[in-house]
């Protein structure tokens, strides 16, 4: 067996995406997330002794593990804030492993909230490099630098807006069953799509996550402890992370973006290839980052995504299951709670509850996060069997 | 609305010269000493070779367009009014890229395009932008 971090997600919480949360707190959302997890797992709060959160930007910027315990009455052995953007989920999942196999504490929650207030855009205090060198020539957000990062790979591969629209059209069916989605009752055609309003040429309005509010925790233990868990404990099989840039601008070449590495290593310690996986969770802020994770993962040559999506299908019961349940792009994304939403999916799935959407005799998950602009990337690989 | 400023950049003291240069409609780039790689953005190590011997020469201006995007709805609501609008990544001629607002019609930006730097004032400043070879 290859060496990789050994940990099980005992239990899951996750709140339903809503667009606004008025009167609502990112700390008040984390505590509902920790509880509905705490729920699942069947055990109390007095049996965490890990903690592991998100940034929480402008609420609370600093001292955020300790914050975050006196808020829900813990007293962690072992804390930390994970920073990786839409990565933090999958790179909390095996951080948490790692230290419970270090023997720093045996139960870990990992939670992300956010709150989404109307009319709140917050105006970032950044002061890096992107603010002083990208900012002031118009280019401001993810949007235009995703939108980048897509322009090039057309350009250096061919692929095509169908391809892309593709992703997103499959995204939202299979949002159709998940009640959870915020796109759930929204049902999309194709030309929807590609004649959704152009907003940073090439990515159109419906190839981007509608920014929500919600949270999301899961709990990971020893695989010792596992063994006693109320659900069928959902095994951490393999991870990889790598982090290569920050600014659009200083991205690698397509083909050399950190997802190249992190998925393959993964798969590497999970010992299993990209084709017998039976759910890929892939993290999905807006389409043309599903298609360089595919190009990454040895199911699909660089520069064969357009072929690829022509040719598979994407639903529970396609070849390839993608994102089932909807995806970010389907389900909406609560900030870095939207990441997490990968982690549950995958965890839904190994269990077998995943009713109408449900994936038959799942074994395998592929789970991504990914950060900033295709810059941090994490992936996991889990399992139902130890 | 009509109040909201342009976000200016924010200088710190490692690219001050960078600014400086733009002001006098020159454009400076440093170059490590121990490497000879080119470094853009301004920092006080090379990311190559970790040298710190840092030293701003004269860059040629010009470079190939490796990606570009036509701004429909910004991150900033300043830039609003001026929509739609071409920002691009360059690949300048001493290697290292940078982002950039493209003085280029649309129907014109293609991939490898040769562009060159163009001076511009926004907000009294003078900013680097770019425009296609030979305009």
């Amino acid at each position: 067996m290859a060496k990789r971090p050994k940990g099980a997600i005992i239990g899951i919480g996750e709140l339903k995406p809503v667009r606004y949360s008025e009167g609502k707190t990112t700390l008040g959302l984390i505590a509902e997330s920790v509880q509905l997890a705490l729920t699942d797992a069947g055990i109390t709060k007095d049996e965490i002794d890990g903690l592991l959160v998100g940034p929480q930007v402008g609420e609370t910027p600093q001292h955020v593990p300790a914050t975050v315990s006196e808020y829900l009455g813990l007293s962690p052995i072992m804390s930390n804030t994970v920073d990786l953007g839409g990565a933090t989920g999958a790179g909390m999942v095996w951080r948490a492993a790692a230290a419970i196999e270090a023997g720093m504490c045996e139960t870990v929650v990992c939670v992300l909230a956010n709150k989404n207030e109307k009319g709140q855009a917050p105006r970032s205090p950044n002061r890096n490099p992107i603010r002083e060198f990208d900012v002031p020539f118009g280019a401001s957000g993810a949007n235009t630098s995703y939108a980048l990062l897509k322009r090039e790979h057309m350009e250096v591969y061919g692929s095509k807006q169908e391809d892309f629209a593709s992703i997103a059209y499959w995204a939202r069916k299979n949002a159709l069953k998940n009640p959870k989605a915020i796109f759930y009752d929204k049902p999309v055609e194709l030309e929807d799509i590609l004649q959704s309003p152009m907003i940073s040429d090439p990515l159109r309005l419906l190839e981007i996550v509608m920014p929500c509010a919600g949270g999301a925790a899961v709990i990971v233990t020893s695989e010792e402890k596992a063994k006693q868990a109320k659900h069928k404990p959902v095994y951490l099989k393999g991870a990889g992370e790598k982090i290569t840039h920050r600014a659009v601008s200083q991205a690698p070449a397509t083909d050399q973006l950190p997802f190249a590495y992190s998925i393959p290593q993964a798969l590497q310690q999970a010992e299993i290839d990209g084709k017998d996986l039976d759910l890929l969770s892939l993290y999905d802020c807006y389409t043309n980052v599903v298609a360089v994770q595919l190009e990454s993962m040895g199911i699909c040559k660089p520069g064969k995504f357009g072929d690829f999506v022509r040719s598979h299908t994407f639903g529970p019961d396609g070849d390839y299951p993608l994102n089932t349940h909807g995806g970010q792009l389907g389900f909406g994304q609560a900030d870095l709670a939207g990441g997490m939403s990968h982690v549950i999916e995958a965890v839904v799935q190994l269990r077998g509850e995943g009713k109408r959407r449900q994936i038959p005799g799942a074994r395998h998950a592929l789970v991504t996060g990914n950060g900033a602009t295709l810059s941090e990337t994490t992936a996991l690989v889990l399992g139902g069997e130890q | 609305m009509t109040n909201i400023s342009f976000p200016e950049p924010t200088i710190t003291a490692v690219s001050k010269p960078f600014w400086d240069k733009v002001a006098e409609k020159q454009f400076y780039l440093q170059q490590c000493d121990d490497c000879a790689q080119w470094v853009f953005y301004p920092r006080a190590h090379c990311p190559h070779c970790f040298g710190s011997h840092l030293t701003w020469k004269e860059a040629s201006g010009q470079g190939k367009l490796k990606s570009w995007s036509m701004v429909h709805r910004t991150g900033h609501p300043a830039w609003q009014e001026r929509t739609p609008y071409a920002v691009g990544i360059v690949e300048l001629a001493e290697g290292p890229s940078l982002l950039t607002h493209l003085l280029i019609n649309e129907q014109e930006l293609h991939y490898q395009l040769p562009v060159e730097i163009s001076f511009q004032s926004l907000n009294e400043r003078l900013l680097p932008f770019f425009q296609k070879k030979g305009d």
